[in-house]
């Protein structure tokens, strides 16, 4: 994933996305004779911080090597990037399907290190154009690659880790995990482990590229799992008989294709950057680093599970929706002291309200305290949910109150003698319904109901129907 | 006398009271290379207009009152390796032949900020890939001494410029003895800094962790001048190192009584030329007689040197000259011409029934890098990149280049344990004098041998310098070298000074 | 231990190089000899010695994360051998 750093890993271009091509590349990133990269502290502090929070060791010392082979989007012939010494690894992440499609796990990290993009290479398939295009803009703006292990069974888990991972990053506020921007990438590694008479077989791996999406990830997988059980039934080929093999997924056709056959196999040639100084990290540095790391998604989706006593789908709903969300959240259900209250209104009333208006929580008219006001009159009865929702509507709509919302409908509570009066009017005013409820028909009260509703919109429904009951057993 | 027959020293004192204009010592030092570069091709490109022009601004500032840099209008070669922006930087080699960087390289960049007027650039060997500056395709150069032998390399250029007297100061690289060994074969003065004491941005790159710039004059003053305005921390280059620079000039006159030099019983085995051995014997005897103390230090693992060097530096160079691949600058294999060919290698494949390897031919993408390097390189840089290559690649690199990497971690703690006993390290500089041009072209290893003296500073991060010493009964100059802790340039400096404050070595010049 | 013609030959593809015959012979010849002598480290005993990779023991070697200018773009494309004035060209690149 590319970091959200101003600048590049290793020079001072700009990493804004969309510029006119070429327009961001100095002689270091364009790989000229003499340039030489020096290394953004920024970009490896937030390395350390994403390490830290998908809980990988922090390595106390770490280097750059050189990873050599020829492409035109690669200037220099060789990438800089980590091999035997990483900045962070043995790590891991736990995901969990509220909707349970699989048991919560932990999905282990086998490292995360620090290194530089490549640039873009453009094929234009007009008849006559042979030549590719090379755009070095991205040449140098920083990535963060992250392995996992070989521990998800299945392409749902493998989505539920990369949604988590996503959501992670977003928290941390360390990249814009875009894909379609191109600042999340995804490499997907699969095989079969097939039950036989003969014990369980694995087959060779393949690696899926080119996938532009969560969902291109599932489908992809969901595809080549097939796929690899039609290659298995028909060459019997376990792991080792093969080298790994890499196709593309094609979205369009929905199905993935051999990629060239390489004229060698990858010697990268690996060795020591011997332009980049190592870098150390103290013990100190490091607690610093997770000190700083703040509430994260998992951390967050148990605290409102235990503290506000939501389910593990609510909490999940809400903490999916970004730090600011949970704010508010955390705000209207501390003041009103009801969790569960609030998770319903946000979840039913705001998130509908957001994804209609396609706004972010920051730009809701109605802040958190302003909720609060409203479903503190609700808890104590003051407003029935059905109108509450009229007022919430009107607080969005004219950016009032809900005092003043409330005072320009005429929205007040009913005195609870007038209630009483009301009941006994009504009552009196129906006989027949008298006589039926005390034959034992229940539901004869529902018209009463109806009835006081008419007559003031005001009165609260469940209380009615108790003074009604009262007032039609005393007779 | 001429103005290109005093030292930068002189020079600079004139050029200071007014007595001479930059105008006039640019003047003076064009008219020479007009006489003289033809015998020795010291120069790859000399661009009078631009060179008076640069001479005019100095002189124009000094008559606007403004104040002048340390160099003041002092004419100064430029080795054809570093960057000077908008100019050709060409390594001696085609693939960079029409190449002009946009930028300077920051020791030009201070260069001119001292007020040094930049002369032209020097040759040297392809990519700095050599020890005789034949490699070139610029041709070789000469020896003032002796045109029919080598300057030296890969420094020959610079070297060659100063004992021409076609400029008082040069700038030079260093990653194997490339100063060192040119001013030692030319009878000037050369300096290696420590590894990290002079920013390498720029410096096109031939091992990053062996290559230095350096200045070349007639003597250890006028190196110590240079050495003030390049020295210094850039924060552009990771491996410069952040340490104030010292007064070199203003140290050099402390006497040099109880400087204890260490010196190396194997440097004077087999091999080395008797001339030579005798010259450097005499300048040791020279050292005695100026209050220094001689004892004997082991190198044990300096036998090593030449070996550990040439895995490392060929290794680094097959990474740094990756990026010679004809696509984004630099030379390009004629594309109709690789299509072409492509083509009917294919077509004759298949007439073959040979469908196997039709299909494997190389793609038209990878022709054109194969093409473009083999073309644009020549035969020592594309040894040295193979030899590089074979050493980082799936099976050779821990035997090799790890190997290497420890081995050069004793030799530069030989050099450690060394210091602890003596203050510097005095010895040859070369195992004979200059050969003949051609002598030595065919057989790479033989060449690479002479390297003994040298590479060992370079892997230790170390610093070093030459001077003359002494001639041969053919009249062919002598060198020795000196060699320090790191950053210890001052005590270099100090000890060569004295030196040719005794001897008059360093002041003789060949008939050209 | 000598390099074979077929040894120089991988060597040459890996460092995008094209050999004519003449000179993968004088190659594998010249490079076996070079290798031959280089292996004289292999009779030291470095057990427990660190590699020395750089010259001069300097870490943590940060630049701030500012913007600077970058090249103007006819600039950057000035020296290219092949461009279209946005990008640089070269033979196609396909499948991969």
């Amino acid at each position: 994933m590319q970091l959200a750093t101003e600048s590049k890993l290793f020079c001072g271009c700009s990493t804004e996305f969309g510029a006119a091509p070429n327009t961001q590349i100095c002689p270091v990133c364009l790989g000229m004779p003499g340039a030489l990269p020096v290394m953004n502290r920024k970009a490896f502090e937030l390395s350390l911080r994403t390490a830290a929070a998908i809980n990988c060791q922090l390595a106390r010392f770490t280097k750059w090597d050189r990873k050599q082979y020829y492409y035109p989007d690669l200037p220099k012939g060789y990438q800089i990037s980590q091999f035997d010494l990483p900045f962070s690894h043995d790590g891991w992440l736990e995901i969990s399907d509220p909707k349970g499609k699989f048991e919560p796990k932990r999905v282990g990290i086998i490292r995360a290190h620090l290194e530089e993009d490549a640039g873009k290479s453009m094929h234009d398939e007009r008849a006559g154009v042979a030549d590719s295009q090379i755009d070095l803009n991205r040449t140098g703006t920083p990535l963060l690659e992250i392995v996992s292990q070989p521990d998800m069974r299945s392409p749902a888990e493998a989505k539920a880790f990369l949604s988590e991972l996503k959501l992670l990053l977003t928290y941390l506020g360390v990249s814009d995990c875009n894909m379609q921007e191109g600042s999340l990438r995804v490499d997907g590694n699969i095989n079969l482990h097939i039950d036989t008479p003969d014990g369980k077989v694995a087959t060779p791996i393949v690696e899926i590229k080119n996938m532009n999406s969560f969902r291109a990830v599932e489908r992809a997988l969901a595809y080549e799992a097939e796929r690899l059980y039609e290659v298995w039934q028909e060459t019997g080929q376990k792991l080792g008989d093969v080298p790994k093999q890499t196709r593309g997924w094609d979205d369009a056709a929905n199905v993935t294709r051999g990629q060239r056959h390489k004229e060698e196999s990858s010697d990268y040639r690996y060795f020591p950057d011997p332009d980049l100084a190592p870098v150390t990290v103290t013990d100190a540095q490091v607690e610093q680093v997770l000190a700083s790391l703040g509430e994260l998604p998992a951390t967050l989706r148990t605290r409102l599970e235990t503290e506000f006593g939501l389910s593990p789908y609510d909490s999940d709903v809400l903490v999916n929706q970004g730090r600011a969300l949970v704010d508010y959240f955390l705000h209207v259900a501390s003041a009103t002291g009801d969790g569960k209250l609030a998770s319903n209104w946000l979840q039913q009333d705001v998130l509908r309200m957001l994804n209609e208006r396609n706004w972010d929580i920051a730009a809701f008219p109605v802040t958190a305290p302003a909720l609060v006001v409203l479903l503190k009159k609700v808890q104590a009865g003051e407003l029935i949910t059905s109108r509450a929702r009229e007022v919430l509507q009107a607080m969005i709509d004219t950016g009032r109150s809900a005092d003043e919302v409330m005072r320009e409908k005429g929205i007040e509570q009913v005195d609870e003698s007038e209630l009483v009066a009301l009941c006994q009017e009504l009552v009196a005013a129906n006989p027949k319904v008298a006589e039926d409820f005390k034959a034992g028909k229940m539901q004869a009260i529902g018209s009463l109901v109806g009835q006081a509703k008419k007559k003031n919109p005001n009165v609260n429904p469940g209380r009615v129907r108790e003074l009604l009951i009262e007032a039609l057993g005393k007779l | 006398m001429s103005l290109t027959e005093l030292s930068a020293a002189e020079l600079l004192q004139q050029l200071r009271s007014g007595e001479v204009s930059a105008t006039d010592a640019a003047q003076a030092c064009l008219a020479r290379i007009d006489q003289v570069n033809e015998r020795v091709n010291a120069m790859i490109r000399v661009d009078h207009a631009k060179v008076l022009a640069d001479a005019g601004k100095v002189d124009e500032k000094r008559a606007a009152g403004k104040s002048i840099g340390a160099l003041a209008g002092l004419p100064v070669v430029v080795k054809d390796l570093l960057c000077t922006q908008g100019e050709p930087t060409t390594c001696g080699s085609r693939m960079l032949r029409n190449f002009s960087p946009p930028y300077d390289a920051t020791a030009v960049a201070k260069l001119r900020a001292a007020d040094g007027v930049i002369l032209g650039k020097a040759n040297l060997d392809e990519f700095a890939m050599g020890g005789s500056t034949e490699s070139s395709i610029f041709g070789p150069t000469r020896n003032p001494w002796d045109t029919t032998r080598v300057a030296g390399g890969s420094s020959g250029g610079s070297a060659a410029a100063i004992a021409a007297s076609l400029a008082p100061l040069a700038i030079g690289t260093d990653t194997g003895g490339s100063i060192r060994q040119p001013a030692g074969l030319c009878g000037i003065t050369g300096l290696k800094p420590t590894y990290g004491r002079i920013s390498r941005y720029g410096l096109i790159a031939f091992a990053s962790s062996l290559d230095q710039i350096g200045p070349m004059a007639h003597s250890a003053e006028d190196c110590a001048l240079l050495l003030e305005v390049l020295a210094g921390h850039d924060p552009r280059d990771a491996t410069s190192v952040d340490r104030p620079v010292p007064k070199y000039r203003e140290l050099l006159n402390t006497s040099l009584k109880g400087l204890k030099l260490g010196v190396v019983k194997e440097h004077f085995g087999e091999g080395l030329n008797e001339e030579v051995a005798a010259a450097v014997e005499q300048a040791i005897d020279a050292y005695r007689s100026l209050g220094a103390e001689i004892r004997d230090v082991a190198l044990p693992h300096g036998k090593y040197g030449v070996a550990t060097y040439y895995v490392i530096a060929p290794s680094e160079a097959s990474s740094n000259l990756a990026r010679y691949d004809g696509v984004h600058y630099g030379y390009r294999a004629d594309e109709g011409q690789l299509l072409a060919e492509l083509d009917a290698e294919r077509k004759q494949l298949l007439a073959a029934g040979n469908k196997r390897a039709a299909e494997h031919l190389d793609t038209a993408l990878v022709r054109m890098y194969r093409k473009s390097r083999s073309e644009g390189f020549g035969p020592e840089v594309k040894r040295r990149i193979m030899l590089g290559t074979y050493a980082l690649s799936a099976g050779y690199y821990d035997a090799y280049y790890v190997k290497a990497l420890k081995v050069r971690r004793l030799i530069r703690q030989d050099f450690d344990r060394a210091f602890e006993q003596v203050d510097l390290i005095v010895g040859p500089v070369t195992p004979s004098t200059a050969f003949k041009i051609g002598e030595k072209t065919n057989d790479p290893l033989a060449m690479y041998r002479e390297d003994l003296y040298t590479v060992t500073a370079n892997l230790a991060g170390i610093a070093g310098i030459a001077f003359p010493c002494g001639q041969s009964k053919s009249g062919l100059p002598i060198g020795v070298q000196l060699q320090s802790p790191p950053f210890q340039e001052e005590t270099l400096l100090r000890a060569a000074h004295q030196f040719q404050q005794a001897t008059d070595w360093h002041q003789r010049r060949p008939k050209l | 231990m000598g390099l074979t013609r077929q040894d120089v030959e991988k060597v040459a593809l890996l460092a995008r190089l094209r050999l004519s015959a003449e000179e993968l012979d004088a190659l594998t010849e010249q490079l076996s000899k070079v290798v031959g002598y280089v292996e004289q480290l292999g009779e030291l005993d470095t057990e427990g010695v660190a590699p020395m990779a750089h010259a001069v023991e300097v870490t943590n070697v940060f630049r701030d994360d500012a913007v600077q200018p970058s090249l103007a773009r006819e600039q950057a494309l000035a020296s290219a051998p092949h461009h279209d004035g946005a990008c640089f060209l070269v033979p196609a690149v396909l499948g991969d």
